[in-house]
């Protein structure tokens, strides 16, 4: 990887330019000297030739690290390819050109989009409808937690105030919980990683608005009790949000509105191949069951709904792989987490030694010689690979979590275990060569702390 | 091997207490800060905020994770660390002389649920 962190207004030079615009003729000027738009000073851009802003710009882009470049087993992220046809149909100029306030009459084509992406996640979810407002995975909690309290407020319930959370869960669940101005209960995991249901029966109550769980949950393990979960919530008057982060390995095989949930999520941005990382764009669709229907936003369509170019490199994913294929994406997904797991577990703890779904948690090396997550992630670096997640979950102090996602082959999943295995053995023979990796990066550990303490946000 | 300081009372979530009359001074316990890494950030509650055994009065922010600072007594702040606010490092450098809120306690009899440094050792490991 080439070294390059120049700042564009470092390249700057009085007096270049790249581009020619005519003089603004006087009278236009005059127009609107004096007025409120009018800058008092200079607007302060570099000064660059246009070779200059494309080799900056390529430059910065060969620094970086996708899905195009490289693998990354991101746990929790679904970090899957994404297909190119469905970036062609997103730039298509009838698409792309789409303006919110154009007249309805003129935007059936887009509205036929929202449609057939509403029918196809209800089949898949066997929820009943969709909401496309959402712009990400917990904007939809948000969305989906505010339908709930609507729903039990219509009921004249309103000392439903708890949602119950198990302690595996993604940190949006309760911040979104809290948002919502609810507040939460946590509900303890057993020593096999699954929600303990004689722990939650007793918080089971006339207060509990609901319970928000990811299945599989974030250690990628299936909630086999969720049917019984699903009625002793139902029975307490409470609803059942299923959190869609983990999507994946389900796909065609199980459905949440089978499984009893009430409102989910998806998102988009992971399970159906549209780009992701740095925050977004992403898309985060609700789905209601019958029950909740009547409280989701009518119009469900309009103008205005969520990042339409998502949801239209979703749906191209979704039509491409069709009913019959969209059930292989799950599998392959499972059998690849399942191969890296098994041919891992004598190097690294594996603290849950079941089957596990699209993703599952290392706590560490098994002979550690001092050497952390941390160390192991950032050795693989110099290997080529994407770090997988770290330090979550909490439940485990060195988890490492690995997610490889169905579009990865073979030859990619023996490469990375190679890799694994070689650096557990580096562990062993030299621990103090993994303390300082990265050793190929153009940047090795960065100061995370003083970044902290002390950010810098500005540029002078 | 993190320290314990002799003579202070400890709870299972790790927060230390030193007595003194009828005030808890407060801090977190040096395995704590050894767990949590480089801490970034101390949220504190204000002088006068009633704190109550059992409940958060407070977070602590590291580069690797954020945790919940836990009560061991209830009662009123008197006094806060703002020196924490521009120095969060003072909890790694010295966890106990680094002390977070000073409160007065409502209970005293809420102490004797803490543990002693020898039955917290067995915890902190």
């Amino acid at each position: 990887m080439k070294y390059y962190d120049k700042l564009i207004f470092e390249l700057s030079q009085p007096g270049r330019i790249g581009f020619s615009l005519p003089e603004i003729p006087g009278q236009a000027r005059n127009d609107f000297k004096g007025s409120t738009v009018w800058r008092e000073s200079k607007l302060d851009l570099p000064e660059v030739s246009e070779v200059d802003v494309v080799r900056h710009y390529t430059n910065l882009s060969q620094m970086n690290f996708g899905v195009d470049t490289g693998f990354y087993p991101l746990g929790s992220c679904t970090m899957k390819y994404n297909p190119k046809i469905n970036e062609e149909i997103a730039n298509m100029p009838a698409f792309l050109g789409l303006h919110p306030l154009q007249p309805e009459s003129t935007t059936k084509g887009a509205l036929e989009i929202y449609v057939g992406m509403d029918k196809a996640l209800a089949a898949i979810t066997g929820m009943k409808h969709f909401t496309f407002l959402p712009c990400a995975g917990a904007h939809g909690e948000l969305t989906g937690l505010m339908l709930m309290r609507e729903y039990h407020m219509s009921r004249g319930d309103s000392a439903r105030t708890k949602v119950i959370v198990p302690d595996s869960a993604h940190g949006t669940n309760p911040a979104s919980a809290a948002v919502c101005g609810l507040d939460i209960v946590v509900v303890k995991s057993k020593e096999n990683g699954l929600v303990d249901v004689e722990a939650l029966k007793p918080l089971l109550g006339p207060d509990i608005a609901g319970i928000m769980m990811t299945n599989p949950n974030t250690l990628g393990l299936f909630e086999r009790d969720i049917k019984e979960i699903a009625k002793l919530v139902h029975d307490c008057g409470g609803l059942l949000y299923y959190d869609g982060a983990n999507m994946n390995p389900l796909l065609g095989m199980v459905r949440p509105g089978d499984m009893g949930f009430d409102i989910m999520h998806l998102n988009l941005h992971k399970t159906f191949s549209t780009p992701h990382g740095g925050g977004g764009p992403g898309a985060g669709p609700v789905g209601v069951s019958d029950k909740v229907l009547p409280f989701l936003h009518i119009p469900r369509v309009s103008g205005f709904h969520g990042n339409f170019g998502i949801i239209l490199r979703a749906y191209a994913y979704i039509l491409m792989l069709g009913r019959e294929h969209v059930k292989m994406a799950g599998k392959l997904a499972t059998l690849g987490a399942n191969y890296i797991k098994e041919s891992l577990k004598d190097c690294y703890k594996l603290p849950i030694p079941t089957v596990c779904k699209h993703e599952f948690v290392f706590d560490g090396l098994l002979e550690d010689n001092g050497v952390s997550t941390l160390d192991v992630a950032k050795r693989l670096l110099d290997y080529g690979f994407h770090a997988p997640t770290i330090y979550f979950p909490l439940l485990f102090h060195q988890a490492i979590m690995i997610e490889p996602t169905e579009t990865e082959s073979l030859e990619t999943l023996d490469a990375f275990i190679a890799v694994m295995r070689k650096i557990a053995e580096e562990a062993k023979a030299d621990p103090e060569m993994l303390h300082g990796a990265p050793h190929c990066t153009p940047i090795g550990r960065p100061d995370e702390t003083t970044a902290a303490r002390q950010p810098v946000l500005k540029y002078d | 091997m993190s320290k314990i300081a002799e003579g202070l009372l400890y709870s299972e979530s790790h927060e230390w207490v030193k007595v003194d009359g009828n005030v808890a001074i407060i801090g977190v316990s040096d395995f704590a800060q050894s767990e949590m890494g480089d801490i970034t950030y101390v949220e504190m509650p204000d002088v006068d905020d009633e704190v109550e055994a059992g409940s958060d009065f407070g977070a602590l922010e590291s580069v690797k994770t954020s945790s919940e600072l836990i009560a061991p007594v209830s009662g009123k702040v008197v006094a806060r660390n703002d020196e924490l606010e521009d120095k969060p490092e003072l909890i790694n450098e010295d966890a106990y002389a680094a002390w977070i809120i000073k409160v007065e306690m409502s209970d005293e009899s809420e102490l004797d649920a803490l543990l002693n440094a020898a039955a917290y050792a067995e915890i902190a490991k």
